[in-house]
């Protein structure tokens, strides 16, 4: 197993970071899936995540200036660590100006992704930091956990709010209520509720755009002729959006959710080269 | 009065005021970090002496800190500070003179004490570096606020700083960060003996916001493993030394120290008992006699090579001491009662009286995770 990359174009390096802190923002712990053409955070859904699942897609081709893998074997050229998004985050930090940063397997200690920076320096010769991240090997027996999730087969899909507002009206609503709903037609129109003993709060957006799925597998095979006014909801743990509107670095082109009616929230964020997908459980 | 520099204690136990040039000095809980900042009368506008020329005090670093709580504020609105000592009432008094004719008066008790200083001799050392602050503060972004020790390694024309862990499970599965600096980067380089030291990287950062805020250089002085570091930053009108214990035994910095290692607590006792500590550690000064089985060599030794003898000598006390695994890596530093000669500088090396003292008040203190 091998895996070497290197980045040189600085913007490259303040993407890739970005990326990599919405994802540390999101969950401790999480999969890097390697092949040949594409980078993955995974994390899949668990009781310990409160069934939270992600799905981060990277182009590789789009970041690194340099990427050689050796999967496990020729038949399943892939590579899967578990690793601690944060410390990838920490390591590229100090790195942003760096002329050049090259990532590496190796092993010292325990397995690591090894990260070494070549800084500018005062003298004639580069200042060099060296990040050793332990990483966990997963054998391939395991990969099955970690595949891409199937697309749901949702009710409505709808545009997001622009981030924002949406952050901003949901970490309100979270100093009255633990729980969220959100619902939304095929009309454009998506409203944010909140009920307690004491108060209810909804907050409605209008002329939102549903966006085009169309033919897509995805949906029923009877072209649905659903009530375009028909809201469809998910009551959801608000923490748990609110931490992931929270972590966004990444201003993604296109924000949208899907919501299976009283089953799955799922938010999907895109971007030129950066996919997040990020389901969120429904709660009765 | 610069300002600023009251800004940068970082040390949080007592402070001393001393005759003839005005000395700032506190030394940690586990003592094993001191600093000394030494301000010449030149870097006052105006500096008049007590009558008792070997006046010396102590008083909690919160209550100054408290006065000089906003560097901001103080910038905008502060033309003048004045501070008086008042001897009878044990009393020090600071007037912050502000703008618009506001006068803002702060008194602040202090107790007498003995003095308290760290023997160590720059000269000495084998090894010294000097770096404009700019390049520390770049280095030390690279590490996480909340590391504790880190380990600097020198060959002859480079420098490695890596962060420190501990032998434990824990720590197979840390993180580990390197960074090497060419030795051009440094004002001065001067490596006799490749060597590799752990201090603790906390006591340092606080040095550095002082030195970039004042543009002055740093110099690093240090020995083999055990003999401290000392963190130097000097100027026409002022002196400020930092002197760090060091890991000792410390061969290869890549491999953990050993499990049985368990150094004094850095953190803060709750005030009351650091003042019974040092009272009691410094009245036991006085009469060269320590409480408890800590042992006093009485006869002045020799300079030098004592120092690396009563290192090692200090050791198996602590580790009779102690509560936990016996080997307490830290070695305190010496603390010499000092009575100085009007001749003597307050910042020289004390070779004429050597006290040891074991860190025996420490026992009730728990190892830092």
């Amino acid at each position: 197993m091998k895996f070497r990359a290197k980045i040189i174009d600085v913007g490259c390096l303040n993407h890739f970071t970005r990326v990599v802190n919405t994802v540390s923002r999101l969950t401790k712990a999480c999969v890097l899936r390697l092949t040949c053409d594409h980078l993955y955070f995974v994390l899949s859904g668990r009781v310990a995540t409160g069934g939270v699942s992600m799905w981060c897609e990277l182009s590789q081709v789009n970041f690194f200036d340099e990427f050689q893998l050796e999967g496990v074997s020729a038949d399943a050229n892939e590579i899967f660590l578990e690793v601690a998004p944060e410390n990838l985050s920490r390591a590229l930090k100090t790195a942003q100006n760096a002329k050049s940063v090259k990532i590496k397997l190796t092993k010292k200690n325990c397995p690591c992704l090894t990260l070494a920076a070549e800084l500018p320096s005062l003298s004639s010769v580069s200042r060099v930091v060296t990040h050793d991240i332990p990483v966990d090997v997963i054998p391939r027996r395991l990969w099955h956990d970690f595949r891409e999730p199937q697309m749901p087969d949702f009710d409505v899909s709808i545009y997001l709010p622009p981030l924002k507002t949406m952050k901003s009206v949901v970490d309100r609503m979270k100093n009255l209520s633990n729980y969220l709903v959100l619902e939304a037609n095929l009309n454009g129109e998506m409203n944010l509720k909140i009920e307690t003993e004491l108060v209810s709060v909804t907050t409605h957006f209008k002329e939102l755009g549903n966006p085009p799925w169309g033919d897509d597998g995805s949906q029923s095979s009877s072209p649905t002729h659903r009530d375009p006014d028909l809201m469809a909801e998910a009551r959801v743990d608000i923490k748990k959006l609110q931490q992931f509107l929270t972590g966004q670095q990444v201003n993604p082109s296109r924000a949208m959710c899907n919501i299976v009616h009283r089953r799955i929230l799922h938010l999907i964020f895109l971007h030129e080269d950066v996919s997040l997908q990020y389901f969120i459980p429904a709660v009765m | 009065m610069s300002l600023p520099l009251v800004q940068h204690y970082i040390l949080q136990t007592d402070c001393m005021f001393a005759y003839e040039w005005l000395a700032l000095r506190s030394v940690n809980s586990s003592r094993s970090a001191f600093a000394c900042f030494l301000l010449s009368p030149l870097f006052f506008q105006k500096f008049q002496a007590p009558s008792d020329q070997s006046f010396r005090c102590k008083m909690p670093i919160k209550s100054v800190q408290a006065v000089f709580k906003s560097l901001a504020s103080l910038d905008r609105s502060v033309e003048k500070c004045r501070i008086q000592l008042n001897s009878e009432k044990s009393r020090l008094t600071i007037t912050l003179h502000c703008k618009h004719g506001l006068l803002k008066t702060h008194n602040l008790s202090f107790q007498d004490c003995e003095s308290l200083q760290a023997v160590f001799d720059k000269e000495s050392c084998a090894n010294v570096l000097q770096a404009q602050p700019r390049l520390m503060v770049d280095t030390v972004l690279h590490f996480p606020p909340s590391l504790e020790e880190v380990n600097l390694s020198v060959s002859s024309d480079r420098v490695w700083l890596r962060n420190h862990v501990e032998d434990d499970s824990d720590s197979s599965r840390a993180m580990m960060t390197e960074l090497c600096l060419s030795a051009e980067e440094f004002d001065h380089f001067a490596i006799s003996t490749q060597t590799s030291v752990t201090f603790c990287l906390k006591e340092l950062r606080g040095l550095l916001v002082f030195a970039e805020s004042s543009g002055l250089p740093i110099s690093m002085y240090f020995d083999e493993p055990g003999s401290p570091v000392i963190l130097s930053v000097t100027d026409s009108v002022l002196e400020g030394n930092f002197v760090l214990a060091t890991l000792s035994e410390d061969s290869n910095p890549k491999n953990h120290v050993n499990s049985n290692t368990k150094r004094p607590d850095a953190e803060q006792p709750p005030d009351d008992f650091m003042s019974d500590d040092m009272d009691s550690f410094l009245i036991a000064m006085e009469t060269s006699e320590l409480p408890g089985p800590s042992h006093v060599p009485t006869s002045p030794p020799p300079p030098s090579n004592n120092r690396k003898h009563s290192f090692s000598e200090e050791e198996p006390e602590e580790e009779a001491l102690a509560e936990g695994p016996p080997n307490k890596k830290f070695c305190s530093l010496f603390f010499g009662s000092v009575l100085p000669t009007p001749s003597q500088l307050p910042n020289q090396t004390m070779q004429s009286q050597e006290v040891l003292a074991s860190d025996s008040e420490d026992e009730n203190q728990t190892e830092t995770s």
